[in-house]
């Protein structure tokens, strides 16, 4: 029963506005690597042209319709670029005095850009990538993470697996170096939940076909030998994120298991059937402008680009240190159809958010779970607390 | 059919509608309004809504029950009486909620998908004015007076004030974030406007032309239940200003609030998501809405008591009563 009329009336007067504002251009960019990659697994994950761009289109959208009512204008520049083409590409943007840039690159080009764009005074939102070490040891004072990391994303999963009571997994990862880190967050997420990897095995990526007129039959034939003979097991984990095998294992196991993780219940952070907590209006939204149904990285982008309305809203700026300030402070909270505002760690600069656990249909579960409790928020069960994490650019 | 059938058994029985005070909800997913005795709390009849049905409310002399389809994309009209339909209002795409005027000639609807307030003339059946306003408007307040509409924008987390003159935006209020709604005191003093993810209620300072000024803000905090599943959606206030409810969605919870201190007294234990509220029109009792139980929650006002919880349909998003 708390209320605090008197601490609060300071803090909000200069919050009631009444017509009278600065006016204010907020110019931001959408810089995009395309690397040269194979087919998914399904038809259904091909990356369309304008992938997260769309998620920009409606960001700029909501941010100037809130803008206009307080003289704030918002422009995003989208750019997609060939790997070697990427750095000019990012000369060219911060040249053009743009010093708010959400990036979707691997994690070894999103760190070049990223200290690249500080000396010029600019942040940079991670949109695409999850590697643990941008959060971790790698972490930049500049970089701040909108896209979850691996550990996040195999939190998610594993809560839901144990409030299930399927605590012994069936561990299948990939023979890549992305694959075999994904792996090690599952191994990280069962010790931390108290589920019990009861064995491990390797999916060599023999370049082999993925998507064939015939694929369907190797792959009934062939998946169920590999699985056949583990350890008993509640449910099997997949870790596949370069996307070769895990869209294959639901069905085609040798003891009949749910499969989560890479394929069967997959952690998302948006997907296009998701209508809890207003989402339906988002869809709606989105699809009026894009056409199609809405991917992650659409709505990664989408949430940076109104993390940076947000703070322009709220502080009547548009610097990037005063915006990359807000978002890091107490102050800082944003509606983001979850349920529950989503905000950035002060300690590693990655953004708390619910993870949706999507099994290609529905939304069958939301993490964090019930009854996994944490001393400063539910969501920070999911993810490198802060004594977990070795960050000290945001010291 | 089935509501003929009813309405006729009801009078052969001998208890008419006509003296019957009555609640109707409006039934999101199932698509129907369900029709319970404010007396007996008993339900009476169940008839075709439209699709999504979410905003309800009644004429001033409540003979008709207005129901903002959304998915129809019009504003449907029923007799309280016979629940037949009457012509449909128009209403501009997705209308989520709406206010009447006093006078019960224009209707004021949020927009949710397209950022506007359309403004629609009851009796004529015509749009009068479309206002642009924020991204996702959904609650409609009106001031005691009649001049001014106030729309809360859910993304832009902003109170829009609309003059009902010029239909232009007079002030704008930055509140937290996810508005839902925005709720005059009788003596149009005070606005109440709820944030259902930044898990306030903003108090607003009305003066005599209008102007709002931020006073305070009223936070919520029960034990053993996790900050984030204390949203505010619906607020009422009672006649004289003294106490203020707020619906706490997914707490399950309705808040009791002092009007005078802003302090929260009490919470009443709801049906599961608890959205929107009606009381009474002797006020004697306040109506919820529970969405994912199905139900509606009868609360005892002078008690601060919740009385029983009736099943309705599936979804219950709104609820407004006649005597």
């Amino acid at each position: 029963m708390r209320i605090s009329v008197a601490a609060l009336v300071a803090s909000l007067v200069f919050l009631a506005w009444s017509g009278a504002a600065l006016a204010l251009d907020v110019r931001a960019a959408v810089l995009r690597v395309d690397y040269p990659s194979l087919l998914p697994v399904s038809r259904f994950d091909l990356r369309p042209d304008d992938l997260g761009f769309a998620g920009a289109v409606l960001a700029d959208a909501d941010n100037a319709t809130t803008g206009s009512f307080l003289g704030h204008d918002y422009e995003t520049v989208t750019r997609a670029v060939a790997p070697d083409k990427a750095d000019a590409a990012l000369e060219d943007l911060l040249a053009d005095g743009i010093r708010l840039i959400v990036v979707q690159a691997k994690s070894e080009d999103l760190l070049r850009f990223a200290d690249r764009a500080a000396e010029e005074g600019a942040i940079v939102f991670n949109a695409a990538t999850s590697d643990i070490a941008l959060r971790d040891t790698e972490c930049r004072a500049n970089l701040l993470h909108v896209a979850p990391s691996d550990q996040m994303m195999a939190d998610a999963v594993a809560q839901f697996a144990v409030w299930k009571q399927w605590e012994d997994w069936f561990l299948v990862e990939g023979s890549n170096p992305a694959d075999k880190a994904l792996g090690e967050a599952y191994h990280r997420a069962a010790e931390k939940f108290g589920a019990q990897i009861v064995e491990t095995r390797v999916f060599e990526d023999t370049g082999g076909s993925r998507r064939t007129d015939s694929g369907h039959v190797q792959v009934q034939r062939q998946l169920p030998t590999f699985m056949q003979d583990a350890a008993d097991h509640d449910v099997v984990m997949a870790a596949d994120a370069t996307d070769y095998f895990a869209g294959y294992l639901p069905y085609h196991l040798w003891t009949p298991r749910p499969v989560m993780g890479s394929g069967g219940l997959q952690p998302v952070t948006m997907h296009g059937a998701h209508e809890a907590w207003g989402g339906t209006q988002f869809q709606t939204r989105f699809e009026e402008l894009a056409g199609r149904y809405v991917q992650p990285e659409d709505y990664n982008v989408w949430l940076a680009l109104r993390a940076v309305g947000e703070a322009v809203t709220r502080t009547e700026t548009a610097e990037p240190d005063a915006i990359r300030a807000y978002a890091l402070s107490d102050d800082f909270d944003l509606a983001a159809f979850k349920g529950q505002p989503v905000t950035f760690r002060g300690w590693n600069g990655q953004l708390r958010q619910p993870i949706l656990l999507f099994d290609g249909r529905t939304t069958v579960s939301a993490s964090p779970q019930d009854g996994f409790l944490h001393q400063r928020s539910p969501l920070d069960t999911m993810g490198l607390d802060q004594s977990e994490s070795q960050c000290t650019a945001f010291n | 059919m089935k509501t003929l059938l009813l309405s006729t058994a009801l009078v052969v029985l001998g208890l008419s509608p006509a003296f019957a005070g009555k609640a109707f909800i409006s039934n999101e997913r199932g698509n129907t309004i369900t029709v319970v005795d404010t007396d007996t709390w008993e339900v009476l009849t169940e008839f075709d809504g439209g699709n999504r049905p979410r905003g309800i409310t009644v004429s001033p002399d409540g003979t008709k029950l207005y129901v903002c389809a959304s998915d129809d994309n019009l504003v449907r009209v029923f007799d309280t009486e016979t629940y037949e339909e009457l012509p449909s209002l128009p209403s501009g795409p997705d209308p989520e909620l709406f206010i009447l005027e006093e006078s019960g000639k224009r209707l004021y609807i949020a927009n949710e998908d397209d950022n506007l307030v359309t403004v629609t003339d009851t009796e004529t059946r015509e749009i009068l004015a479309e206002v642009p306003v924020g991204v996702e408007p959904e609650g409609m307040g009106i001031s005691p007076d009649n001049k001014f509409v106030v729309n809360t924008s859910e993304t832009t987390n902003m109170a829009h004030f609309i003059s009902t003159e010029d239909y232009e935006i007079k002030y704008n209020v930055l509140v937290d974030q996810r508005p839902r709604f925005a709720q005059y005191t009788a003596d149009g003093t005070r606005l109440y406007v709820s944030a259902e993810i930044g898990g306030t209620v903003t108090v607003m300072d009305i003066a005599e032309d209008g102007e709002p000024t931020v006073a305070g803000k009223i936070t919520f905090e029960v034990p053993n239940v996790r900050p984030e599943w204390l949203q505010p959606v619906g607020v009422r206030v009672t006649e004289d200003g003294s106490r203020v409810f707020v619906a706490l969605g997914p707490a399950n919870r309705v808040a009791v609030v002092d009007g005078e201190s802003l302090e929260v007294l009490d919470y009443i234990l709801t049906g599961q998501r608890v959205w929107q509220l009606a009381f009474t029109p002797d006020e004697k009792y306040l109506i919820t809405t529970n969405g994912n139980s199905n139900d509606i929650t009868v609360i005892d006002v002078e008690a601060e008591e919740a009385m029983q919880s009736i099943q309705v349909g599936q979804a219950p998003w709104g609820v407004a009563t006649i005597e």
